[in-house]
């Protein structure tokens, strides 16, 4: 999933400066599961932008939707009707939700109310850690199923640096060394054979390096 | 007296000398070069870091170019984290043109552990890729995958000139769990690194039992030795460079002295003379106090 979370409301308010008729807008899915922009934070985000244009005596509306997905068009053209008499959007939504709304609405101002900030999973309650760089090129099947672009700390290819000290990152001893993980995995599974060769030099250009990227299905495009 | 550069006096099993000096942070290279001075004529060769700590310096080739120039026979250390494949090819080309030909790679310490920790991390190329291009820029040819008319290549493209670089790595022997360390020293061997300098050994029959896997390979070991000032000076580097551990034995030795600096002298000159015996040189870190490096090369009688 993608995981986000809620700027501060420090950073929100300016955005909202010389705006009256707000829509704040969240996003059932990702976001919701952690805990950054589903309805019930749009509800309190909505709640805190009225309290602070009340405190400095300015008469602004702000109204409430979240919707099942900000990341595709069909459910962002579900809006159309209720942004209508609204001078700015508020997007809950991950920065896939924001553009998403910004390009049905090209004439609406939309700004982000979260940072979105990696692919991951929850670990616990409350924690939500990073799993996935979306890098363009798996090579899992190497690695014990560990990622090392996104759980070392230097995305190495070839085993941990010389930083890993008992099994954690140079970088933090809370975070655990990528490289240690896979070592330890792979050696529990009789594979270490799979670390034999060296890895040659990635093709970065799969990732975001190459420009942006597309998918294309030609089968299915119609 | 040391009389042969670096390369020669490994290949003639001298036990080879080398040390650590950092490139000023500015221009003003004074410090750097009296240091150096000290050292003339005492040991084989001369390390220049490269954004130690991840802390921006002067540059390590430009400082190798100078050390050159007097006669030293620098060592051209050379990270990933600042750098992609072009960048580093480039500058290894340019430190074969200006004569530097020992260059140590490593992976580098991560930029939130220095003095520009928003800056965006590269490790395009991981240590044991950056050997491997070391190797085949020694063989006249480069990593490129197409032609600049946009044919690709297989094997890269053929330099006009190539290097001859002599190329080594970093290992630790120290490491806990070894055994990836192990991994990652064969892996390095088997890229092209024909030199290893260590971390701190403080651990010798640690020690001893790394250079057991080292002499199956043929590999040239200079053990690390580090020369800290107090025991105050110990647990910063514990606390605060990677991959660097003072044991608590050495900090608890240092601590009651009257005089840790000459405390730290002697400690490093004795473990000079127990490295003696069981590897091909040693690597003397000293980490800000690089001019008491002539005392503790008396202390270890060389």
């Amino acid at each position: 999933m993608i995981v986000a979370e809620q700027k501060d409301i420090a950073e929100i308010i300016p955005m909202t400066e010389g705006y009256q008729n707000i829509l704040v807008i969240g996003c059932d899915t990702c976001v919701t599961v952690c805990l950054a922009g589903g309805a019930k934070e749009v509800a309190i985000l909505a709640c805190s932008l009225r309290l602070a244009a009340r405190a400095r005596g300015k008469k602004v509306q702000v109204d409430e939707i979240s919707i099942e997905r900000q990341c595709e068009k069909e459910f962002v053209d579900s809006l159309q009707s209720t942004v209508r008499g609204h001078d700015l959007l508020i997007s809950m939504g991950c920065g896939i939700g924001v553009q998403t709304i910004a390009e049905q609405f090209p004439n609406l101002a939309v700004v982000p109310a979260l940072n979105t900030k990696l692919l991951g999973l929850p670990e616990r309650q409350g924690v939500w850690v990073e799993r996935c760089q979306a890098c363009g090129q798996c090579i899992l099947d190497k690695t014990g199923g560990i990622c090392p672009i996104s759980r070392c700390s230097k995305s190495l290819l070839n085993g941990p640096c010389g930083g890993s000290q008992n099994g954690k990152c140079e970088i933090n001893k809370e975070i655990d060394c990528g490289w240690h993980l896979i070592y330890e995995r792979l050696k529990s599974l009789g594979r270490l054979g799979c670390l034999e060769e060296i890895m040659p030099a990635k093709d970065w250009s799969r990732s975001r390096n190459g420009g942006p990227r597309k998918v294309i299905r030609e089968d299915m495009c119609l | 007296m040391v009389g042969l550069g670096f390369q020669q006096a490994l290949e003639q099993n001298q036990f080879v000398i080398t040390v650590e000096l950092a490139p000023p942070k500015g221009t003003d290279v004074s410090r750097m070069l009296a240091c150096a001075e000290r050292l003339k004529g005492r040991v084989h060769g001369i390390n220049v870091t490269d954004n130690q700590s991840a802390v921006m310096r002067l540059g390590s080739l430009a400082a190798c170019h100078l050390l050159k120039e007097r006669g030293f026979d620098p060592i051209y250390q050379i990270t990933c984290r600042d750098r992609n494949r072009l960048a580093l090819e480039s500058d290894l080309l340019s430190a074969a043109v200006l004569g530097i030909r020992n260059v140590l790679v490593l992976t580098g310490d991560h930029p939130t552990a220095g003095d520009h920790p928003e800056a965006k991390a590269v490790y395009d190329l991981d240590s044991t890729q950056l050997l491997q291009v070391i190797t085949r820029l020694n063989q006249g040819r480069d990593l490129s995958s197409r032609s600049s008319g946009g044919k690709p290549l297989v094997n890269g493209a053929t330099l006009a000139g190539g290097t001859n670089l002599f190329a080594g790595a970093v290992v630790n022997p120290e490491a806990n769990p070894l055994e990836p360390q192990i991994w990652r020293f064969f892996q390095k061997v088997a890229a092209g690194a024909r030199f290893f300098q260590t971390q701190a050994v403080y651990d010798l029959e640690r020690f001893d039992q790394f250079m057991g896997y080292a002499r199956e390979l043929g590999a040239k070991i200079l053990a690390g030795v580090l020369l800290v000032r107090s025991a105050a000076a110990a647990r910063y580097v514990n606390e605060h460079v990677p991959g660097v551990v003072v044991p608590e034995r050495v900090v608890k030795e240092l601590e009651p002295s009257a005089n840790p600096l000459e405390a730290g002298i002697r400690m490093a000159g004795q473990q000079i003379r127990h490295l003696r015996e069981r590897c091909d040189g040693v690597h003397i870190m000293a980490i800000g106090l690089e001019e008491h490096i002539p005392a503790v090369l008396d202390e270890a009688g060389i």
